[in-house]
């Protein structure tokens, strides 16, 4: 029922030809003034017509976003009933991603599930013989981001937002204790204090929040496995997709030492690219871990690239990487195409048989050819909608961003609450509202946790 | 057998600080009200700490007081000693705190409902409630006589059932030995009302005569006393004030404390009620913060004409011989005589969330309850809800809508809200950090929040209300004037500055900005105004808070709004929530055993979900439209 501006990227988050963002609520028009540029310094786009589109240009602040066209409707002539702007951008998920993103920097707040369709039945928009339908999409969509959200949100990322959140309600409860037994618990030179964990967890939050900007909170793209026998190149394979020249966004050491998981980002598409440990059949403990561990990844797979060491003859344990393959999209690369070949493009077709696997190229690690025949092919994968990402992890990733932003500006309100020297009880309530955005991520609620924490922690009474 | 038989428009059940403010506020609208107490010579008795107010309960008694209730007037009257609390904080949490003379504030309590017309006092025990169809329609006492009324407000406090606890020592009494009220619960649970049972406890009293204050350090007053009721006179609370005195407990107490836990009551397991973990017994405190090596004790005077003393942060139910000997072991107190022995006490209460926000329960028309009945603790909370209680039973009555403040409005609203929402499982105590909007509800501003309601309903005069409409008026005006005035930096100004440690002007200002400063304020800025209007005190006081926490005060302003949105959205009463499509079954269950009365109530309970309220409100659209959905 909040009635603020919601937005979201309305077309499917795919390498489409074209990505509508559409911005809902009493301040779409402002919003979108907010970030749009138009070539002639024509009038702002609050004071045009409705049901009217303009050319023009995405700027977050000095810098440039993407080249769009807008389109105007005021409500209630919208699907929402609401004044709406969808802002068409490039279709690429980077540029739609970075068009959203400067749009809630500017005071929209990301759609929650099925909001826009819950809006347009509160409205009036939808009949109302589909209001079954319409619950249906929220509940189903809201499980889903439920489920979603926390499975993520990376491991290590989790402990640190609950480790923040732990201590800021303690420091919460401190306060409040404080104030309500005042003769019993004092606050002398408790500002100084709270300063410095307060920038501890600005900073910390700050670092969040850069990087999700590639990915490392969120765990999104397409969850690519690279698969094959020990020493057939794979490790050179994810070094060099993910060179320097790439945009290499992070570098997360697995669970296990074998395992090696980077984001990387082909032609705006991303890929989770996990290296696995070799298959084999194996006595060595340790490496039966690794190979099982590699099994696992790929049955969870969206894509695997399987590595095969053209140099060498294929053997059993191929056979066994095969059967992997069942079921699965799969991309087959002939590495070591720069020795003498022992296994062939004609070899392995004959052996494949009914598997799926879309293309098989040769590439060499060592000669660094092939790549862009490898990265075309995933391009097309893409394209021709084999290969597709998800976007509700895409918009929960979103919302979990922009509760890290919410609860950086309530930290910062606390500093300036520090700098303006108030007295202790306005730091607690803007630590408290902290404390809801980063419990939003994690699926939690405030319930009675604080004053459970104050009896708990802190002794009072008469 | 002919039995007393009387016709009453309202009943109310316990003269406590609950059941005096329902009594009075029906008297006042004119209806014909009995009050009824097991002893007339306790009438407002103040069985635990001897004092009124404290933090965020010094809101409630100002709030009380705005809405026309007594509380505030009958301290202001009866206090020795008085303190506004957390001054070096935000004026949010500034809090008014009295000591009371126990036996005064009773006397005048019980005289002012001696000289209310329609108002009159029966002792007697409440032994059924009557009612046909789902409303009430009487009391029957354990004499059998009966009462016919309209409305009826159960304010039993600690009554019920009520057992008194020590080592144990046990016996059925409620508090100060008093008679204990034990058939109205069997009644009420014959009606499908849910009990409770809780457990409280106090320290014992000491003679003061027996105490070395030489070893204690003395707690004053505040030099200048700010009175609890808008309408007392400043001048008149400036009385010479009595002292409390504050020691320690050590490791020798802990020891004795440790030493003997399996003789307690609350440990042994004899004691079945749930305690308030905000006000833990010394024994408590000791097993749970084991780490402190000592805890504050506070001596309070009980009044100006006894020798009793009040021994604050020990409560106990620790057997006799174990309270003389930890008492004993504190400093100033080692040959302290006890006059009455700590204990705990348990007593039978409600499930709350039986209750509506009007106080009403949900199920008998016509009867209302307030105070510790309702599974809160505290002089304060009970008046609060009695006051509620007492209004809502007359408007139903007088057939008009009920009052009820939302959490925005006052921290009553906060402290009904809570009690009839959420799950609360042990005697609730209103907390500032349990007010989300705070900033808003102040202790300074209760009567511009709610004397205008108190005056709707019947129980604010004109003038008082002509009072409030031109303080609202010079309030407004000056802080345009302020913000209207222009200050350049004439060399008085820059010296003003300099004085106070404040930055020298660059440019032009105005008076608004000034006040902003963190080292400066209205008050000091007199200095160099020199066109200020004479204004009252608290109308400069609401001048620079509103000035200086502005940015703060409009954020808390806008949170509001949309809260508002959500409580405007009604749920209707005869809603069946099996027939809302898709709403998930713990939902469900929740949902329908609170039965909430808006969206924003429903949004409040534990256990329902956000996508739980969409689906509601998606469902309520439907409902509206065609009357009943599908």
């Amino acid at each position: 029922m909040k009635k603020d501006t919601i937005a979201a990227i309305s077309t499917a988050v795919s390498e489409s030809g074209i990505g509508i963002i559409r911005i809902s609520g009493e301040e779409a028009f402002a919003v979108a003034d907010r970030v749009y540029r138009s070539p002639g310094k024509k009038k702002s786009l609050s004071e045009q017509p409705t049901h009217t589109i303009h050319y023009g240009y995405i700027y977050d602040g000095d810098k440039f976003v993407d080249e769009v066209l807008v389109m105007l409707m005021r409500g209630p002539r919208s699907f929402t009933a609401e004044d709406t702007v969808e802002i068409n951008c490039h279709g690429g998920v980077y540029a739609m991603k970075q068009v959203l993103e400067t749009v809630v920097k500017h005071g929209a707040r990301p759609a929650e599930p099925g909001e826009f369709t819950k809006r347009a039945f509160l409205n009036g928009r939808i009949d109302l013989s589909r209001a079954e339908a319409v619950i249906d999409v929220i509940q189903a969509k809201n499980e889903y981001a439920l489920k979603s959200a926390l499975g993520q949100l990376r491991g290590a990322v989790q402990k640190k937002i609950r480790g923040i959140r732990e201590e800021i309600l303690y420091q919460i409860a401190f306060i409040e204790s404080a104030l309500d037994d005042p003769e019993h618990i004092s606050l002398e030179g408790y500002p100084e204090q709270l300063e410095e964990k307060n920038q501890g967890w600005l900073q910390e939050i700050e670092k969040l929040i850069a990087s999700s900007e590639n990915g490392k909170i969120m765990t999104e793209g397409i969850k690519t496995v690279i698969v094959g026998k020990p020493n057939a190149g794979k490790s050179s394979l994810l070094n060099l997709l993910s060179g320097e020249e790439r945009a290499i966004v992070t570098e997360i050491a697995g669970t296990t030492r074998d395992i090696l998981e980077e984001t990387v980002n082909i032609h705006g598409i991303t890929l989770r690219l996990i290296d696995t440990a070799g298959i084999r059949n194996t006595e060595d403990v340790v490496e039966r871990i690794g190979v099982s561990r590699a099994r696992e990844y790929a049955e969870d797979a969206d894509l695997l690239l399987y590595v095969v060491d053209s140099s060498t003859p294929l053997d059993e344990n191929d056979e066994e990487i095969m059967e992997l393959l069942k079921g699965k999209k799969a991309v087959l690369l002939l590495n070591k195409s720069d020795l003498k070949p022992v296994t062939t493009e004609e070899m392995l077709e004959s052996r494949l048989g009914a598997l799926d696997v879309q293309r098989i190229i040769p590439v060499s690690a060592k000669e660094q050819t092939g790549i862009e025949e490898l990265e075309q092919a995933l391009k097309d994968l893409f394209f021709e909608g084999k290969l597709s990402f998800n976007d509700e992890i895409y918009i929960t990733n979103m919302r979990q961003k922009a509760d890290l932003m919410s609860a950086r500006d309530s930290l910062r309100q606390v500093q300036e609450s520090l700098d303006m020297q108030m007295p202790e009880d306005f730091y607690s309530i803007d630590l408290m509202n902290a404390y809801e955005a980063l419990g939003e991520i994690l699926g939690e609620s405030v319930g009675e946790d604080l004053v459970n924490e104050i009896f708990s922690k802190f002794c009072m009474g008469k | 057998m002919k039995t007393v038989e009387e016709f009453v428009d309202v009943v109310v059940v316990g003269a406590g600080h609950a059941g005096c403010e329902a009594a009075l506020a029906c008297a006042r609208l004119g209806l014909e009200t009995v009050i009824f107490t097991v002893s007339v010579d306790s009438i407002a008795l103040m069985p635990c700490n001897p004092n009124v107010g404290g933090s965020s309960k010094g809101h409630l008694v100002r709030e009380v007081d705005a809405l026309g209730g007594e509380m505030g007037k009958n301290i202001d009257k009866t206090f020795i000693q008085s303190k506004m609390l957390n001054q070096s904080k935000g004026p949010a949490v500034h809090s008014l705190r009295a000591q009371a003379d126990k036996a005064e504030y009773s006397r005048s309590m019980r005289k002012v409902l001696e000289n209310t017309e329609h108002l009159y006092i029966k002792q007697a025990e409440v032994a059924e409630i009557l009612t046909e169809e789902k409303r009430i329609t009487g009391v029957k006492t354990c004499s059998g006589a009966i009462y016919h009324c309209k409305a009826c407000v159960l304010c039993t406090g600690t009554y019920l059932k009520a057992r008194c606890i020590y080592g144990d020592v046990s016996t059925y009494t409620g508090p100060n030995g008093l008679q204990a009220a034990n058939h109205l619960t069997d009644s009420l649970k014959a009606h499908g009302i849910e009990m409770y049972r809780f457990k409280t406890g106090t320290p014992a009293r000491v003679d003061r005569r027996s105490i070395d204050f030489s070893k204690m350090e003395e707690q004053l007053g505040d030099e200048r006393v700010v009175p609890f009721s808008f309408t007392t006179n400043p001048e008149d609370v400036q009385i010479e004030q009595a002292s409390c005195w504050l020691t320690y407990t050590n490791e020798k107490t802990h020891e004795i404390i440790r030493a003997n836990l399996d003789r307690s009551p609350l440990f042994s397991g004899a004691i079945e009620g749930t305690g308030p973990r905000y006000c833990p017994s010394i024994e408590d405190k000791v097993v749970k913060f084991a780490d402190k090596n000592r805890h504050q004790v506070f001596l309070e005077p009980e009044g100006l004409h006894t020798n009793e003393m009040y021994v604050g942060g020990m409560s106990s139910s620790l057997p006799e011989d174990v309270q003389y000997a930890m008492y004993h072991s504190v400093a100033g107190m080692e040959n302290v005589k006890i006059v009455r022995n700590a204990y705990a006490i348990e007593y039978d209460c409600i499930n709350p969330r039986q209750l509506d926000a009007s106080l009403e329960f949900k199920k008998i028309k016509g009867l209302f309850s307030g105070g510790q009945f309702n599974g809160s603790s505290g002089y304060e909370e009970a008046a609060a809800q009695g006051l509620i209680a007492g209004i809502n039973a007359a408007m139903e009555i007088l057939g008009r809508e009920p009052l009820i403040l939302d959490r925005s409005e006052a921290y009553i609203g906060v402290l009904i809200d809570d009690l009839v929402t959420k799950e609360n499982k042990e005697p609730y105590r209103m907390m500032t950090s349990r007010a989300e909007y705070r900033l808003l509800l102040r202790q300074d501003n209760a009567d511009l929040r709610l004397t205008k309601k108190g005056y709707e309903v019947g129980l604010i005069s004109e003038e008082r209300y002509q009072g409030l409409l031109k303080k609202e008026r010079q309030i407004e005006e000056e802080i345009q004037r302020v913000w209207h005035t222009n200050l350049g930096g004439t060399p008085q100004v820059q010296a003003f500055l300099e004085a106070h440690e404040s930055t020298a002007l660059k440019s032009g200002t105005t008076l608004g900005e000034l006040i902003r400063r963190p080292e400066l304020s209205y008050e000091m800025l007199a200095e160099i105004d020199p066109e200020r209007p004479a204004l009252p005190a608290d109308v400069q006081e609401q001048v620079n808070i509103n000035i200086k926490y502005q940015g703060y005060i409009e954020r808390q302003m806008k949170q509001v709004e949309q809260f508002k949105k959500l409580e405007s959205k009604k749920i209707p009463k005869d809603l069946d929530y099996d027939d809302v499509y898709s709403l998930r079954i713990e939902a469900k269950q929740k949902l329908k055993a609170y039965e909430p009365a808006s969206i924003g109530q429903a949004s409040r309970i534990a256990g329902v979900s956000p996508a739980d309220i969409s689906v509601l409100l998606v469902y309520l659209e439907q409902y509206g439209k065609t009357g009943r959905a599908k």
